[in-house]
């Protein structure tokens, strides 16, 4: 391993190697270059969510009508607050990172391995919210109906809050079981059907006249929307969802081909079906890096502990790895930025 | 590499003062994401809205205090900095504004042509 650890002495033997070419040891060059070829990577993947974002701006998806979930809190809703503890989770988790780096400057082998050990924990941490954050996405809170184009209606009370379908869907007496390869003469089965059919939810709104649909459409508050007799005079609000009158919710609905209750790559009950396609991916591609990042920090945890780099008279190795940790923080921030807030 | 100079010198107390920094403006982002003060959100500025520009400029000042503070840019020499952070600014630049605009020139042939999308 001595080419990995080069030292400031050799510095004008131009051929002789162990050269420095910007003043980096190859290690460190690499990771930084790494890095940005993963940054390039991931700026793909936010540039082309906001590539879909501005071809459907007037019906994407308000992030803080999704993400409204809070440990322990039930049905309050709770915007932004729980990926902003997410966001401070790995911040937190980048200082440890950096105190190790720091403590591995002045060789303190016991320090380097705390504060390792507490950068592991934070990106545990980390990944775990993650995947509290995926089963809320996926299991979904209100349920909307799906139209035969594809657009989501959802449901909204007098006020203008959400109403979830479990609170006016009928009991109709129908008979619709999930068909299960079990039962088949041919082995194929169908995706678990949704708690209820078109029909129930379409006999429930005209049994609860109070209930009114809401589209996808941002309202912007422009002339002709003003005008227009479809959209419901009071409770439409600007850069809010728009709220349909009675008698278009009842028109819209007629049109409804399927009940979404949460979301998958296929559908999902917040609107646009690229916004699920895109949290999943984006999401999920960072949640990897931090995920790969705990096992890298492990391996280096252990090699500390064992006393590889006390052996070594360097601790560079953990500055690389400190390199790509702060590296997934940093692409946190944009996510956060993009996802949640913008 | 600075830190060969002055190899026993710590840094703590910085990197407290820099997770300070961090903390605090992700405070405040949250903090606006919540109220979403009408003034920002109404009122834009080169096609987007106030608030949107305050969430990005800050976001990319914690991307600098990351990169600088954390990921010790600040003791590399130029021609490294610029070798990784140019390139990445300038090609991310160069994608954002291509994607963009023709996100934008999509949703114009929706809005404004015979495509509905809605139905």
């Amino acid at each position: 391993m001595g080419a990995t650890v080069t030292t400031a002495n050799t510095t004008g033997n131009t051929w002789g190697g162990g050269n420095e070419p910007m003043g980096a040891s190859y290690g460190k060059m690499m990771m930084w270059f790494f890095i940005v070829s993963d940054a390039l990577t991931f700026s793909g993947f936010l540039a082309a969510y906001g590539f879909s974002r501005f071809k459907f701006i007037d019906t994407w998806p308000i992030a803080d009508e999704v993400f409204t979930h809070f440990p322990f809190l039930h049905g309050v809703d709770a915007p932004m607050y729980y990926v902003a503890l997410m966001t401070f989770i790995l911040i937190f988790s980048s200082v440890t990172m950096v105190l190790a780096v720091d403590a591995g400057h002045q060789m303190k082998q016991k320090k380097v391995a705390f504060y390792m050990l507490l950068t592991i924990v934070g990106g545990l941490i980390f990944v775990g919210s993650q995947a509290w954050e995926w089963k809320n996405f996926i299991k979904g809170e209100f349920g909307a109906v799906e139209t035969k184009g594809g657009s989501i209606l959802q449901f909204v009370d007098k006020e203008g809050k959400r109403v979830k379908l479990a609170d006016f869907a009928a009991t109709l007496q129908e008979d619709r079981t999930q068909h299960k390869a079990s039962n088949g003469i041919w082995f194929e089965s169908e995706p678990a059907l949704p708690t209820y059919s078109v029909a129930e939810v379409q006999a429930g709104f005209k049994a609860h006249p109070d209930l009114l649909i809401r589209t996808e459409a941002i309202y912007r508050g422009t002339d002709a929307e003003k005008k227009d007799a479809k959209l419901h005079p009071e409770l439409n609000k600007e850069k809010h969802k728009t709220v349909l009158t009675r008698a278009e919710s009842e028109a819209m609905l007629a049109n409804g081909a399927l009940v979404v209750e949460g979301a998958n790559l296929k559908h999902n009950e917040y609107g646009s079906k690229l916004f699920a396609d895109f949290f999943f991916f984006i999401t999920g591609f960072h949640g990897f890096h931090v995920f790969s990042g705990v096992i890298i920090n492990i391996i280096i945890f252990l090699n500390v502990l064992l006393g590889t780099y006390e052996k070594r008279r360097s601790y560079e190795m953990v500055e690389k790895v400190g390199l790509y940790w702060h590296f997934v923080d940093l692409v946190w921030v944009f996510v956060f930025t993009f996802f949640y807030l913008v | 590499m600075a830190h060969d100079n002055h190899a026993h010198e710590s840094h703590t107390k910085k990197i407290w003062i820099v997770f300070g920094i961090l903390s605090i403006v992700t405070i405040v982002e949250v903090y606006l994401g919540i109220i979403k003060p009408a003034s920002l959100v109404m009122n834009d500025f080169l096609g987007m809205n106030l608030l949107n520009w305050i969430f990005i400029i800050l976001t990319l000042y914690k991307a600098y205090k990351i990169t600088w503070a954390f990921m010790h840019m600040d003791g590399e020499k130029a021609s490294l900095r610029w070798a990784v952070v140019g390139t990445t600014v300038f090609l991310v630049l160069y994608l954002i504004f291509i994607l963009l605009v023709e996100g934008n020139y999509v949703y114009e042939v929706f809005r404004d042509s015979t495509i509905k999308w809605n139905f």
